[in-house]
Order: structure tokens, then sequence, then C-alpha cells
């Protein structure tokens, strides 16, 4: 009973009395100011570009999160288990290092002669280096699991490898390909510390939402800041609920 | 200890676990309960232990209503079905687990360990851990560690279920002799009627959450009170209404009037037994359990005509 | 066809695995060139986007030789940077350790309503912008906030220094501990828990002779990542911490600090510390990744 008080009051603390704050900040002017601050030119070029960036970083996840985890999976080489183990790195590397480590490669003075500092190609970049262990390591276990047998069955029915990757390891391998999706999406869209340094914040180029409600807390316009941040987590929800969702009705019949 | 449940009651949800259950144990009993899965002996054994509330009745321990008294002041020894042992221990720590909660002086805890060990035959084995123990050693050491805090009570949740047949023969064989030894009140379940048979002195039939018959082997075989019991103890042919043992039904060579004439469908031969199943002459289909020599004798084979004498039919109602 | 089905009965089941028929060799080798197009896609990509600028920082840190650096290491305000990492982390990480544990026996073995909702606020910090839950802190606890002022009349100030740091960081590794630890509960199960409970022993002594070392290396794998993450959190920290060198300034604040006046080497020697951190940290979670891994072999 004592525990539960206590972890009562700790969660209220740290997480519902902040939440409520922030919905409670956000509405203060009503749905007009709340509309306004969202419909300003600048805030809505960053929410755009966020989601936009964040659309297209998912995507290239789906694809080489799989591949990779395919690769880790069912290739053997010299030195995979290192590779399994750097996949990691993103997730335990602190993100302003993230984006220390893209500008000494791709920034000014980049020893390969490519400078995507301050564009939004760097965006994209920063979004991928974070979320890359997302989608291998939700589609690794399920690769690892996937009977072998199912695959043999299909080509000893004749089936060429084209169609059983189509109709036999994509359907299985699709839950976790969106459960990852779903997780990087969030990441994404609320990623800020990997952004700082490399975009340079331009706004209406460079500046993602994170990095827009930063300034509007500098500014100390705090409820515009609470109102792109009411939606940008709202975002957030809503697209985790679906694609869980989704991913759920998926694994139906594959469990 | 005596054990007694009274009008013990549990649903959970919309499942009936038990209903309105009562059961006495003497003191110093062998006892099983015995059921299909389903049947509430499990729910009844955790009842008895205080790892599950009933939500109506009482459980009385040696005189005393122990109902709302946690598992851990019963005083009961309990052995799980899957053992539940304590991985990150040895032997030693496993049985010494329940002396040590209590803050036993370590010399009186190792003598104690020692002497179970040697009881459960495990002697050499303390500084194992589980996952270098096979499942009848782990059985074993289950069973040392519920012993050690000299339980008034021991209860076991299907004892030999996760065994292989040989060693399953050799352990309800111990547990008996074990039972001899300390004569300890103990209760166990299992879904085995063979087991039950061999190991129980009282058997207790529990079917849908309800207690269908209890009393010894031999009754319950013997005397069963309805179709349940009859069918759960032992073979049974059914016909219409009425149960028959096929060790019951005689097959004669030659008709001597007072049979009916039957049809020998298939001959199984299972070593010493031989089944025999059977058309009677009006359609009815049944099979009978003769012996080796009976089945040389009557020259079974398929095809053959024989004459059948069914003993009395027992009809419940 | 009858007779070879009679064997099949009559034969003992074999393996389940069906026979592959022998590939052509030419159909082997187009197999063999797409395994290896795939390992040299997957590969270069990591090494693109991943191995090469990590390990581009090591080289930028060192290649004006070890006295820099040495220099860079020894600033005070890269000290007093550090040490407040290190302070913060001390605090918020045996915070979240103990609720996390809290958390993920009461999800697992606890039964009441509103559980699925407890599991979604806990989770709830991972679907939040790190720069969001700053402002959220601010608008409690800063001075416009709804507590600030009053904390403030008792003398606690908690937005725009160490308490306020402790409770970002706090938030946004709230997760881990109870995530690693809540599937080892369920694997763990209840029969220990309950034969040691049959056996006399109590709640207490319950937790911690049993539940306890039962858990722990889902505990430790959740702690790690908790510290990882606490020692590089950067978005809540940098706003509720108001940046205040050689006071509020964590190690991450100051390698942004550093690398916006231009002190690379300042910049690129903190961040190597922290990604030596980071390494520190995965190697510990392949260990411990090995360990269980045998255990539940075992």
């Amino acid at each position: 009973m004592l525990g539960k008080g206590l972890l009562g009051i700790y969660l209220s603390v740290l997480v519902l009395l902040p939440v409520a704050a922030l919905l409670a900040k956000s509405s203060t002017g009503g749905t007009s100011s709340f509309w306004r601050a969202i419909s300003s030119p600048e805030a809505v070029a960053a929410i755009k570009l966020t989601l936009i960036a964040t659309a297209i970083v998912v995507v290239i996840n789906a694809v080489f999160g799989t591949l990779i985890a395919w690769v880790l999976v069912r290739d053997e080489f010299p030195g995979k288990s290192i590779v399994n183990a750097v996949i990691d790195l993103p997730f335990a590397l602190p993100t302003i290092v993230a984006g220390v480590v893209l500008l000494a490669l791709y920034g000014k003075g980049s020893p390969i002669g490519i400078n995507v500092a301050f564009t939004r190609v760097a965006v994209g970049l920063a979004l991928l280096f974070v979320t890359l262990p997302f989608v291998v390591r939700s589609v690794q276990p399920v690769l690892l699991e996937l009977d072998y047998s199912m695959e043999e069955a299909a080509s000893s029915l004749g089936a060429g490898s084209g169609t059983v990757l189509r109709r036999i390891v994509l359907p299985s391998l699709a839950p976790a390909i969106i459960s990852g999706v779903a997780l990087s999406f969030a990441r994404a869209v609320g990623e800020f510390g990997s952004l700082v340094l490399i975009t340079g914040n331009l706004p209406f180029k460079t500046e993602v939402g994170s990095v827009y409600i930063f300034g509007q807390i500098e500014n100390d316009n705090l409820p515009a800041a609470a109102a792109v941040s009411v939606l940008l987590l709202a975002a957030a929800l809503v697209v985790l609920g679906i694609l869980s969702f989704v991913s759920g009705r998926l694994s139906r019949h594959v469990q | 200890m005596a054990i007694e449940a009274r009008n013990v009651g549990k649903r959970f949800g919309d499942f009936v676990a038990l209903d309105d259950v009562s059961l006495t144990v003497g003191d110093g009993a062998l006892t099983a309960l015995l059921g299909p899965s389903g049947s509430g002996k499990s729910t009844l054994l955790r009842i008895i232990a205080g790892l599950e509330t009933p939500d109506t009745g009482e459980v009385v321990i040696g005189g005393e209503d122990v109902t709302s008294a946690p598992a851990r002041t019963r005083g009961v020894g309990f052995v799980f079905q899957h053992y539940a042992p304590f991985k990150h221990m040895n032997v030693h720590d496993n049985v010494a687990f329940g002396l040590s909660v209590r803050k036993r002086p370590k010399d009186e805890i190792s003598a104690r360990v020692a002497e179970l060990l040697a009881l459960v035959r495990l002697d050499g084995l303390a500084a194992r851990y589980p996952s270098q123990l096979s499942g009848g050693q782990l059985q074993r050491m289950a069973l040392a560690r519920a012993l050690a805090v000299q339980p008034q009570v021991l209860l076991l949740d299907e004892p030999f279920g996760a065994l292989d047949a040989q060693v399953r023969a050799e352990l309800r064989d111990w547990l008996r002799r074990l039972h001899e030894e300390i004569h300890v009140t103990t209760i166990f379940v299992t879904h085995d009627q063979e087991e039950a048979m061999e190991v129980a002195e009282q058997i207790v039939v529990m079917n849908h959450g309800r207690i269908e018959q209890a009393g010894a082997p031999r009754t319950l075989y013997e005397a069963p009170s309805n179709e349940f019991v009859m069918s759960f103890i032992g073979p049974v042919n059914r016909l219409g209404d009425a149960y028959v043992r096929p060790h019951d039904i005689q097959l004669l060579a030659d008709s001597d009037g007072t049979g009916t004439e039957a049809l020998v469908e298939r001959v199984v031969h299972l070593g010493f037994e031989v089944r025999v199943e059977l058309k009677l002459s009006d359609g009815r289909g049944v099979w009978a359990q003769v012996t080796r020599e009976e089945a040389q004798l009557l020259e079974l084979q398929v095809g053959q005509i024989l004459s059948v004498r069914l003993p009395p039919p027992r009809v419940f109602v | 066809m009858s007779s070879s089905e009679g064997a099949v009965t009559l034969s003992p089941p074999t393996s389940g695995r069906i026979p592959r028929r022998a590939p052509a060799g030419d159909a082997l080798r187009s197999a063999r060139a797409r395994k290896l197009t795939l390992r040299a896609i997957a590969l270069g990509y990591l090494a693109l986007l991943l191995l090469t600028p990590v390990a581009m920082i090591f080289y930028r840190t060192f290649e004006h030789g070890l006295a820099p650096v040495w220099d860079a290491i020894t600033a005070p305000n890269a000290q007093s940077a550090f040490w407040l990492s290190i302070e913060i982390v001390a605090i918020a990480v045996p915070l979240n350790t103990v609720f996390g544990i809290g958390m993920a026996l009461l999800l697992e073995r606890g039964r009441f309503r509103g559980k699925g909702l407890l599991g979604l606020v806990i989770d709830l910090p991972f679907a939040i912008s790190p720069v969001v839950v700053g402002l959220a802190l601010v608008l409690v606890y800063g001075k416009t906030g709804w507590f600030g002022n009053w904390l403030g009349e008792q003398g606690f100030q908690i937005i725009f220094s160490v308490p306020g740091m402790v409770l970002a960081t706090a938030v946004v590794s709230l997760p881990f501990v109870a995530r690693e630890t809540i599937p080892v509960l369920r694997e763990l199960g209840t029969d220990a828990e309950q034969a040691a409970e049959t056996l006399g022993a109590s709640g207490w002594q319950t937790f911690w002779r049993v539940t306890l070392p039962g858990i722990r290396w889902g505990v430790v794998y959740g702690v790690v990542l908790t510290t990882a993450r606490a020692l590089g959190e950067f978005g809540a920290v940098s706003i509720v911490s108001g940046r205040i060198e050689g006071q509020t300034q964590t190690l991450p604040l100051y390698v942004q600090d550093r690398f916006e006046n231009f002190d690379s080497t300042g910049a690129y020697t903190a961040a190597v510390v922290l990604a030596l951190l980071a390494l520190a940290t995965l190697l510990v979670m392949n260990l411990l990744t090995r360990r269980t891994r045998r255990e539940t072999a075992a």
C-alpha cells in the first residue's frame, strides 16, 4: 500500500503533473490562440519539415533496417558479432554526440568532401542515425524465430526466391517492421539533440518542430511552445496507436 | 494433523472452480485428489495451502480455522508441479531456505539439510544447482525442501506429472515408503487413476468443481457411486444406460445357451492382456479383456463367432 | 506408390526438414551473388551512417596530438561538467531503479483497475520529445509554473538548478528499468515466490531472497540503459538547466557550448569521453545478454 502511494507520487511528479501542465498551458487562450500558435508560418514550416523528414526516414529505416536484420540473421561473415553489437550504438550515444559525430564526417572540412551541414539533408541524416536500431532490433528476433522449413516448403512447391520473399518472409516480418517503424516515428518526431548542431536551426529551412519549441521557450513564449508540443505529442501518439493496431491485426494469424 | 475443508467455493471470473466442496482427511493419511484437468483438484489443494483464498467456506487444519491465515503461517509443505526450484541457489541452500528464513543456527541447519538429503537420496549433490539436476532429482529436492521445516501437512501438486514413465514409477513407490516412514498427513493431486490407486490410502474423485466420491481405492473400483467414477477409475463398456467392466465379460467358445452371440472384429495383443473387440448380435459393440492363456484356448481370430456372457450391468440413476 | 507409403509408416520419423532440391550450378551462383550484394549494401549503409562518422571523431580529437586533448580534459569547466553529469546520474539512476522495479512488480504481479493505463504512463516518456519534457517541467516547477513560486518561498529552486536537471533526467530515462524487468519477471513466474511463502518467508524475505535474485540480470540491463540515457540527456536538461557555465552545465551541454564557441578540440574531446562511455555501455549490454542467454540455455 505504502509502495503504491509512493509510486503514484513519483509518477505524478515526473509525468502526470508535467503533462497536465502542458495541456493546460496550450489551451490557456482557448482554441483560437492554440490555432494561432500552430498556424504561424514558422511553426507550420517547422511542423511540416518534421513530419515529411520523419516520413522519409521511417521508410528508409523499414527497408535498410529489415535488410540489416536479414544479413545479421541469415548471413555469416567474420566480424558479424561486432557489427551486431554496434547496431545499438545510436541508443547508447548521447544525441549531442551523434550530431558532432555526423558533423565530423559530413560537415565543414569533410575529409570526403561532402558538406551537408545546415541543409535539410542533414536533418534526414541525423534522424536516420538516431533511429537506426529500432527496425533492426524489432525484426531480428522474429527473423530468428521464423521457421526456415516454411521457406523450404515454399521453394519445394516451386516458388522462386522472389515469390518466397514476397509471399512467405515479408508477411511474417510485417508486424515487426511496422512496430519498429512506429518507434522510429515517435523518436524522430521529437528528436532534438542530434539536430541542433548539424542543422543550424534555420527558420523555414532546417528548423524542425522540437527546435522551434526550444526557440519559443527561449523567447518566453510558453503558450506557443506548449501548443506545438501538444500537436507533436498527439501526432506521435496517434501514429503509435494506428501502427500498433495495424501490427496487431497483421500478427493475429502469424502467432 | 487432520485437514478439513467445509463448503469451500471458488470462482475465477465466470468459471466455477470449486462448488461447495467439503472434505475430511484424517491425521497421517495419504490421500489422492483425482480428476480430469479443470476439475478443481489443484485449486482445492492451493486453498488448503493458503495460496488461494476461497470465496466461501472454511479450511481447518489440526482443529484450527486457518481460512484467513497466510500460507507462511500454516505449517504446510507444498511441492509444486514444476518443482519451483530457487534457480540461483544450490541444492543445499534450496533445502535450507525454510530454516534460514526462520533464522535457525547455522549448524542446526546444516545438520538438518544433510539428514534430509540422505532421506531423499541426494547426498553428494548439495553443491549442485537446479539446472544441473534431472527431473527426478529436482522432484526429490523440492520434497526435501518442503519437509525441512517439519510441516504438519504435506501437499503435492501433480508430483510426478512432468517425469518420464520409469522415473515416475520409482518415485511413486518411494513416496509411499517415505510416507510410511514419516507419517505426515499427505494430499497429492493427480489426473492418473493408476497412480492414485497405487499410492493413496484414500482417493477423492473430483469433477466440475465437485467431489464425486471419496473412499478407499478398492471401494471406488468395486462400488462406484456414479457413472463418472466408474468410467474414470478403470475401463468400461457402455451399453445404453448400463456399464460393464471389460474384464467382467466372459467369452465362451461354444454356446451353452446362457450367453449371446458375438462376432470378433479385432484382437489386440498387449502382452499378458488381450483386448477383443466384439459386435453383439443386436449390433452393439463392446470390448472384453482376457488373459493371453484364455485367448489361446479360444483360438481367437477376426471373424470368429463366440458366445458372450455379460455380468449383471451396473445402472446409475 | 502404395509400397512407399507403407515404408513411411513403418520407419521412425526422421528429421522434420524437407529435403531441399539441389539447386543447379547457375542458381547456386546467383544465390551467392545475391547474398554478397545484400551483405555489401547492409555493411556499406552501416559504415557510412554509423561506423565511419564515429571513427572520425576519434581521429579529429587526436589529430593534433595528446597535449591539446589533455588541456581540454583538465579545463575547469570540462571537469565541473563531467562531475555534474556524474552527480545527476548518481541521483536519478538509483531513483529510477527502485521505482522501476516497483512499477514492474505492480504491473506484472498486481491486480487492480487501470493497470493498462499505468503501463501507458510509464511508457509515455518514450513518446515525448526531450524538449517537451523540459517545457512541461518548467510549466510545473518553474518560477511562473504551478508550484514554482510556492517551492521558491520554501527555499527550493528546481528549475535552473540541479534538482530540475535530476527531474528532467529521471523523466527521460524512466521506462527502462520497468520495461527490462517486466519480461524477466513474467518468465520467472510466481511458483518460486509461492514456494518461499509456504516455507515461511515473509513478503520482504521473498522479495530479497527469491524475486530480486531471479530478476537481477533484467534489472542490471535496465540500469545500464538508464545510465546511458541519463548521462547523455541533452534536450530536457538543456531547457531546465539555464546552461550556466561551471554551474549547471552537464557534459553534453558542454559539448554544445564548446562547439558553438568554435573550440573544436574541447567539443571533440568531451564528445569522445561520452562516446567511450557509450561504448562501455554497449560492452556491458553485450556481456549481459550473453550471460542471460547462457543461463536460460542451462
